[in-house]
Order: C-alpha cells, then sequence, then structure tokens
C-alpha cells in the first residue's frame, strides 16, 4: 500500500522541481521504497501526482534496472559482473553466493530473505570484486570475506 | 612510493573534510568567493585559459563548451552535472562525491556563476547511494551557510543546485539521454544537433560536464590558469584521477599530471602485475576504448599521444590484462555489458549486440569457427557509426581492437576447439 505519508512525501519532490514530470524517477522511487516493487498502485500513484498518463510511468518504470517490475526478497544482493570484477573473481564469487544462500542469480530465496543479482559496473573496479546489499557497498570481497557476509546476513533474518 | 598530484583530491585523506567545517578551514568556498568578485565572463576566461579538458570521455574543452552556450535565449540557462559514472573501468567520480562532496558543489557554483544559469542539477547514477547522500548533505550545508540559494554570499546573485538520482541504465550517462532522465523520460539519446548548449534541458541551453570536470574548477579559480596550465603537456593540461584497475597489485584511483607514462602508473603506483606476471594489454580510457598491446606501455598518458596510439583517453580507466587473461573471455564480458545496456532504439546496436555476444560465446566454448572472426568484424562495422549514440560504437571497440592485435588468440580457440586459458583459470580466478 502506498501511505498518506508517502504520498506527502511525493507531492514534496514534485514541488521542488521546475517541471513536475522530472519529479517522476524520484517519485517511483518512493513507490519502490514503500512496496519494495513497482505495482500497479506505485504506477497510480506516481501517475496522480506527476499528472501523466499511467502508461506513460510504465513505459519510464520499466525503462530502469532499479525498479523491479516484480517481487523481491527483503535483501537485495547485487553482485557486479563486469570486466573488472571479471578480471578478479567475480564469477566464483556468486558461485559462492548461489550455493550459500540456495538460489540462482535473478532468483530469491523461498523465505523472501534474498534476491540475489548479478548487474553491470558498480563503479568500484579499484576494489573489485564488489557487491551490493540493498545499495550499501562491500568492497574487496575475498571469498573468506563472503562466508562470513553471508553467515551475518543470515543471523540478522 | 611516488607521490601522487593531488589538485582536484586535495585534502582527500583529512578526517571531515566531507563536512562544511573541515572544508573551510582547508581553503573551501574561497574559490567561490574569489569568483564571485569577478564579473562571470572573466571566470570563464580563467577556465578556457587554463586548459581544462572534459574528464567525461570525449575531452572536449570544459571553457570553449561554456562560450558555445546559446546567448540571449529565452529560457533559463542550466547547468548539470553528470556524475552517471557506469564506464567499465571508472570509479573516480564516486570517490569524489562520497569523500570531497563539498568540492563538487563548489565546482558546480562557480561553473553556474560563469555561465549565468540560476539553476544547477546534479544527476548521480542510481546506485551510487552514499555519494548521493554525501552530495546532498553537502548541498544543505552549503545552502544553511549561504554559498548556495538566494543572494549567495551577499553578491545579489541566486544559484539553486538539486540532486537527481538516476534508476539504473549506462545510457544515461550520455549527454542527452541524462537531459531525458533528468524529464522524466526512459533515456534515449536525443538526435543532435541542436546540442545542449543551443537547446539541453527544457528546451534551455544547457552545460553538461562531468564530475570530476567540475571539481576542478574551483582549484583552476584559486590558483589561476596559468598555474594550472604548467602541469601536464603542451596541449593536455592538468592532472587527471587514473582509476587504475585489472590485474595489479594496487588498484585504485590516482591523480597524476596528465603526461605520466602509463607504466609509471601500473608500476610505481599500481605496484606492477599480480604474481609478478607480464602485461597482456591495457585499455587506457575505460572499457570503451581501443585496447593496447604491452609495448605501448611508455607512451604518455595524454589526449593525443594515446589517439597516436591508436586508441582514447577516455575517462582515463586503466585495466590491465596480465599474460594469462583469455583476451576472447575479456572480450566477451565486456560484449555482455554493451548488450545488457543497449537501450534497444537503434536497431544495428540493439541486435548487434545480442549477434556480438553468442558468436563469442561460441568461440570461447570452443565450437566457434574460423570464419566467426570476420564475421565478428563485419558485425561491427555494422553498428559503428549507425545509431544514434555512441553506446553501438564503443560495444564494437573492444571486439575489433582485440582482433587486430590478438587474431592468434581468437584462432587458437578455434583451431583447438577449446579456450586455450581454461584450464589456468579454473585453478585460480575460477572465471568461467
Ligand atoms: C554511452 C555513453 C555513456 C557516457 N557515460 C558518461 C558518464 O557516465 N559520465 C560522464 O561524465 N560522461 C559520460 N559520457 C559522455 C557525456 O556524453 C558527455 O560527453 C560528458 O558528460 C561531457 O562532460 P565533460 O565535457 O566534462 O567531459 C557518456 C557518453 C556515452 C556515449
Amino acid at each position: 500500500m502506498i501511505s498518506e505519508a508517502a504520498r506527502e512525501r511525493m507531492r514534496a519532490t514534485v514541488a521542488k522541481y521546475p517541471v513536475a514530470r522530472s519529479a517522476l524517477l524520484p517519485v517511483l522511487r518512493i513507490a519502490q521504497e514503500e512496496e519494495g516493487y513497482i505495482t500497479p498502485e506505485g504506477l497510480r500513484a506516481a501517475s496522480e501526482v506527476v499528472g501523466i498518463k499511467e502508461d506513460e510511468v510504465e513505459m519510464v518504470a520499466s525503462f530502469y534496472a532499479m525498479f523491479f517490475q516484480k517481487p523481491v526478497g527483503k535483501n537485495v544482493i547485487k553482485v557486479c559482473t563486469s570486466i573488472s570484477c571479471y578480471l578478479r573473481g567475480c564469477d566464483r564469487l556468486i558461485k559462492q553466493l548461489e550455493d550459500g544462500l540456495g538460489v540462482k542469480r535473478g532468483e530469491t530465496t523461498p523465505d523472501g530473505a534474498f534476491t540475489l543479482l548479478g548487474v553491470e559496473c558498480l563503479a568500484s573496479c579499484g576494489t573489485a570484486p564488489v557487491l551490493q546489499v540493498n545499495d550499501e557497498f562491500e568492497e574487496n570481497v575475498t571469498p573468506q570475506r563472503a562466508a562470513e557476509l553471508m553467515r551475518q546476513w543470515k543471523s540478522e533474518q | 612510493m611516488a607521490e601522487q598530484m593531488r589538485v582536484v583530491t586535495k585534502d582527500i585523506d583529512v578526517p571531515g573534510i566531507d563536512t562544511l567545517a573541515v572544508y573551510e578551514q582547508h581553503g573551501g568556498y574561497q574559490a567561490l568567493r574569489k569568483a564571485l568578485g569577478m564579473e562571470p565572463a572573466a571566470v570563464l576566461e580563467e577556465v578556457k585559459a587554463s586548459g581544462l579538458r572534459g574528464r567525461g570521455g570525449a575531452g572536449f574543452p570544459t571553457g570553449m563548451k561554456w562560450s558555445l552556450l546559446a546567448k540571449g535565449s529565452p529560457k533559463p540557462t542550466y547547468v548539470v552535472c553528470n556524475s552517471d559514472e557506469s564506464e567499465p573501468g571508472t570509479f573516480k567520480d564516486r570517490m569524489l562525491m562520497e569523500k570531497l562532496p563539498h568540492r563538487l558543489v563548489e565546482g558546480v557554483l562557480i561553473s553556474a556563476y560563469a555561465t549565468g544559469a540560476k539553476q544547477a542539477f546534479i544527476y548521480i547514477r542510481g546506485e551510487l547511494a552514499l555519494a548521493a547522500r554525501q552530495v546532498m548533505r553537502a548541498i544543505d550545508e552549503a545552502y544553511a551557510a549561504g554559498y548556495a540559494g538566494k543572494n549567495i554570499m551577499g553578491s545579489g546573485h541566486d544559484i539553486d543546485v538539486m540532486v537527481h538520482r538516476g534508476a539504473g541504465a549506462y545510457i544515461c550517462g550520455e549527454e542527452t539521454a541524462l537531459l531525458e532522465s533528468l524529464e522524466g523520460k526512459r533515456g534515449y539519446p536525443r538526435l543532435k544537433p541542436p546540442f545542449p548548449a543551443v537547446a539541453g534541458l527544457y528546451g534551455g541551453p544547457t552545460v553538461i560536464n562531468n564530475c570530476e570536470t567540475l571539481s576542478t574548477v574551483p582549484a583552476i579559480i584559486a590558483n589561476g590558469a596559468a598555474w594550472y596550465a604548467a602541469i601536464g603537456t603542451e596541449k593536455s593540461k592538468g592532472t587527471r584521477i587514473f582509476c587504475l584497475s585489472g590485474l595489479v597489485n594496487r588498484p585504485g584511483n590516482y591523480e597524476l599530471p596528465i603526461g605520466t607514462t602509463f607504466r609509471t602508473l601500473i608500476e610505481e603506483f599500481g605496484g606492477g602485475v599480480i604474481g609478478g606476471k607480464q602485461v597482456k594489454a591495457f585499455i587506457p580510457g575505460g572499457s570503451s576504448t581501443p585496447m593496447l598491446p604491452a609495448d605501448k606501455l611508455d607512451i604518455s598518458a595524454d589526449y593525443e599521444s594515446v589517439a597516436a596510439a591508436g586508441s582514447m583517453f577516455g575517462a582515463a580507466g586503466v585495466i590491465v590484462l596480465d599474460e594469462d587473461t583469455c583476451i576472447v573471455g575479456a572480450v566477451l564480458r565486456m560484449t555482455e555489458f554493451y548488450r545488457d545496456e543497449s537501450c534497444g532504439k537503434c536497431t544495428p546496436c540493439r541486435e548487434g549486440t545480442f549477434w556480438l555476444v553468442q558468436l563469442l560465446e561460441r568461440l570461447e566454448a570452443g565450437h566457434g569457427r574460423a570464419e566467426d572472426i570476420d564475421l565478428l568484424n563485419d558485425i561491427c562495422d555494422n553498428i559503428s557509426g549507425k545509431s544514434f549514440c555512441p553506446l553501438g560504437d564503443a560495444a564494437a571497440t573492444p571486439i575489433v581492437s582485440s582482433i587486430k592485435l590478438f587474431r592468434d588468440e581468437y584462432i587458437a580457440h578455434v583451431t583447438q576447439g577449446r579456450c586455450p586459458f581454461r584450464a589456468r583459470e579454473l585453478a585460480t580466478a575460477g572465471n568461467h
């Protein structure tokens, strides 16, 4: 559900821009924060607040990789798979996470706790391999560090 | 160990330099103060005379870009900072935003003053949450201290600055796609002309500069154009933040005078190749720039020398491939990036990148045919220059440059029916 408080934040965001439509990306981000992904209700709320048609909102939402089109886990783990991380073992890291979490990349654990994603360059090539947990960085992820992180994530569930 | 030359990254290791108080103690916002005491045109002249060129990739002279802004437009002028940093191999803008957010904000304010813009946007890549928080906090502090907003520092000038966050799309780093995204649309590149300097954001004259470019402006104003122009080579002025990654002992960002050799960067700063191995090839400017062989390590890292060697200085993302790196495997990985990030607007890029990945996968798996190598070149030829924006050209670049340099390795994949490097990679990095 999109709460009244979230709608209020959306309206405040629109007010900051010279042109309302410019607020569409941040407004969709608020919708996603509320519901975990972009739902029909999120699209409707964004359309009302920004003042454009719902299908136009959907066209935009579906273009950007950070807007999820379907539900994701409580924790989204993004592992960079681009060239500099590749040279420093990101494929091995993904394999380790797949084995440890019991899912393939692109999937969510049955309990809904984790989604594991392979993503494009995260601007952290100097500290490769790198991953993000809910948009916060973990850098220089050695196999030991990955094992430690997984223990930590699971204990926080 | 050799020392960096800290101009843009000056004081980066000072504790608390990301806060206004500490930044001010280290001379922060003095360049803005000085700029406000000058005519805007004089500030622009200073940047022009410094020889500063854009750090986002194309290397366009910054002062000249500003002077190309349409005059007398009925619409407002905008300054837009491109902090979308997503080119594989680059990670300098993220560091600048996380650690020195006030220098960027000061640079943006000075640039807005020089160009007559009353509103500036800092477009930050969606994935960079900490960077966005840092820059937003710096902006809030700058407003509270009277450096931004109405009547800044009592000068009678109003300049507003705000952060706009992207949402995951490499293409939005391309300046016109970025403007579309900032207008709340899909990040599709626009046809040029009109250039943003004439009709950019909301149709108004718009300056778009990279984060490092704008973070360099305070040092130029504080120390003068002549001081800055004394650094670097005859035609490529100043310092650059080299993003060193790949198979070196000490990867990281190193700010060095332009004209340092790639060998010095890799050996003295990067501590050489891991395990004492040899460099097979290096990519000088980010994954969109042609790779160069090891015998080019001694060239000077500047716009002209890198171009003369057959590549581009680009965004100074230097990626090092060692003697055991499989070129086909590395190129496949880079090509997957362009396939995934093609925005889909132009058919040659959308379809072509898909076919390139298929062919490279086949070769890497040992099922390729000799004709596939020329077929790769043909497809690249059909993508390059045939799309709205240079993303397609960028996709072709690793392939064309690597076939030119390492055709033998491609052939070996066909004749041996397997990847000749596979055994080693399974044993060490496990990259298959
Ligand atoms: C596909 C593509 C991606 C780009 N990505 C970026 C980027 O992430 N950051 C950036 O500053 N410039 C990027 N550029 C270059 C911009 O279009 C533009 O030239 C630059 O922001 C201008 O700033 P500068 O003159 O200060 O370099 C990209 C260009 C293309 C074609």
